[in-house]
């Protein structure tokens, strides 16, 4: 068997491996494969229930694979969670700010969970809190915040530990254009100055066409399509994303995504607006 | 020879000692990092104290009063409003604890507990850390109560060392009881099933246990569930460091048995408690 050499090649943040996840009769995620370069803005698109969030609980190592491998900077997330989880930050499609707390203080505890040094936080939730642009925000509770701020912060919390990836799940669901614009603004700032790979999902085709140098398009828990948006585009001979993700998924209606992950994301859209 | 097989075994030590090292710094920080977080909450929302402690001081002095004079409710104690002060004090800590699994649920439905499971503090970390919370609040209600009672003069013993274990025995308990909580919150996993559930756990725990009345008047079925209720050493414990009684048995047994039943109880969250996101 050939083995890919994750460990070795430091280009590549993420490597996935004909992954597979069941869940009893259930197939989510079935057989995929692709690899994540490392300082890129990689997009997973999909319907709802194509596996696009299983798939990144198996890379934040939340879920085993049934078979498979997955390597996230360079560790097996079978075998070495610890070591992925020191190297991850992750924003979970719902709500992660405490509504209890004030953003500062939101800081506070993730850059304690995370693992960053006492004598090192102060300084690191300064710079957080200048690349977010959280100034005029951090003494408000987390309930009192708006969808872009809440984002913001959520995103200022899992850089505090200078994470190599960045997993992003639905970050702009719910959003306003403004809004949206901002986390995206200070998202590529990131990218440009720590490069830090970023992962993201998401269902906005012309958010995702505009922000990512590669897309992943999957479907029915395999890949229907990867690559640039312009290499999509003109395999499909598609004028815009949009008819490219048509043209993968077979143009069916959403028939995946459970009774909860509708009610999930229509109960935070509603709650962030 | 012997040099190469010494060193070998100082490096296999170094490989189980360190991580090890390791594992227990990282739990430690979880565990302080979650309790400051509701040190914090506590901060922003000491209403909540207030209005929690209430319940506590009705049971004391309305139930407590109809009863004052009841020798055999109070084991032949002199004051039956002294003798339910730490039944009423581990009661109130109870009901925090039992429905901290709520605040489970409602993590898993937003996302905190996703990401706390993608970090690398340990998952006996979360919930040692959530049962600290529940040790917490359930301190500052016993405070309040202590206050109310040294205002009202009623005759328990203020030893300071008493005190101390009385609150150890009462964080114990609490924190126990929470990852009990913890532990239904992630086989229910809906919120409204989960208040059925505590409804219906937490008062044959109230009831079955030392807390308003001892053991020793029960019905002999009744006393062996009581005896099988870890609530009953924790007010036992309680009752003897504050009131200077005992209804037999020994004060190391009651921090024993409260004390493993957190260890069990933590354990056996930290294994189901995951399981509550899927």
């Amino acid at each position: 068997m050939t083995q890919l050499a994750p460990v070795e090649d430091s280009r590549e943040a993420v490597v996935v491996d004909r992954l597979v996840v069941r869940f009893g009769e259930v197939q989510a995620v079935g057989g995929v494969s692709f690899a994540v370069d490392a300082g890129e803005v990689f997009g997973l698109l999909g319907p709802n229930g194509a596996g696009k969030t299983t798939t990144i609980r198996v890379l934040t190592t939340l879920l085993r694979p049934t078979e498979g491998q997955a390597f996230v900077a360079g560790h097996d997330v079978l075998s070495e969670g610890l070591a992925v989880r020191q190297s991850i930050g992750y924003v979970p499609q719902a709500i992660s700010i405490d509504g209890a707390l004030t953003a500062r203080e939101n800081l506070e505890f993730y850059g304690r969970v995370t693992g960053v040094p006492k004598r090192e936080r102060v300084r690191r939730i300064d710079q957080v809190v200048e690349a977010m642009a959280l100034g005029t925000f951090l003494d408000r509770l987390g309930r009192t915040l708006s969808g872009g701020m809440l984002r913001r912060l959520e995103i200022g919390t899992a850089l505090l530990k200078q994470p190599e990836v960045l997993f992003l799940d639905e970050p702009t669901l719910g959003l306003d254009p403004t809004a949206r614009r901002v986390v995206w603004d200070r998202l590529e700032l990131l990218r440009e100055e720590a490069g830090t790979t970023i992962f993201v999902t998401t269902h906005q085709m012309e958010e995702a066409e505009r922000q990512c140098n590669r897309i992943a398009i999957m479907d029915l828990g395999r890949i229907a399509a990867l690559g640039t948006p312009d290499q999509l585009r003109e395999q499909f001979a598609a004028a815009s994303l949009e008819d490219v993700f048509t043209a993968a998924t077979g143009g069916r209606l959403e028939e995946g995504g459970t009774f909860r992950d509708v009610r999930a994301s229509r109960k935070r859209t509603s709650r962030l607006a | 020879m012997s040099v190469r097989v010494e060193s070998a075994r100082a490096g296999l030590l170094e490989r189980a000692v360190r991580p090890l090292a390791l594992g227990t710094g990282r739990l430690r920080d979880g565990t302080v990092a979650m309790g400051w977080a509701e040190v914090r909450k506590l901060r922003h929302d000491h209403l909540d104290i207030f209005t929690r402690s209430v319940q506590p001081l009705l049971w004391l002095f309305i139930f407590g009063t109809a009863l004052q004079n009841n020798r055999t409710l109070s084991g032949g104690f002199h004051d039956y409003r002294a003798y339910l002060v730490p039944g009423v004090m581990a009661q109130a800590a109870l009901f925090v604890a039992i429905f901290f699994g709520l605040g489970v649920i409602w993590e898993r439905d937003v996302g905190q507990l996703q990401r706390l499971l993608a970090t690398p503090i340990p998952r006996l970390g979360i919930v040692l850390g959530k049962a600290t919370g529940a040790g917490i609040r359930a301190f500052a209600q016993g405070l309040v109560l202590l206050v109310v009672v040294a205002i009202t003069a009623l005759s328990i013993r203020w030893n300071v060392l008493d005190i101390v274990g009385v609150f150890v025995l009462l964080l114990l308990g609490t924190g126990g009881f929470a990852c009990l909580s913890m532990i239904l919150a992630s086989l229910v996993r809906t919120r409204e099933r989960f208040m059925g559930i505590g409804q219906l756990v937490v008062m044959p725990l109230f009831f079955a246990s030392s807390a308003l009345y001892p053991i020793a008047i029960m019905p002999t079925w009744l006393q062996v569930v009581a005896h099988a209720n870890p609530l009953s050493y924790e007010v036992h414990g309680m009752r003897e460091l504050l009131l200077g009684i005992s209804a037999g048995g020994w004060l190391w047994l009651d921090f024993l048995v409260v004390g493993s039943f957190l260890v069990i109880t933590a354990v056996v969250a930290a294994k189901t408690y995951p399981r509550a996101i899927l």
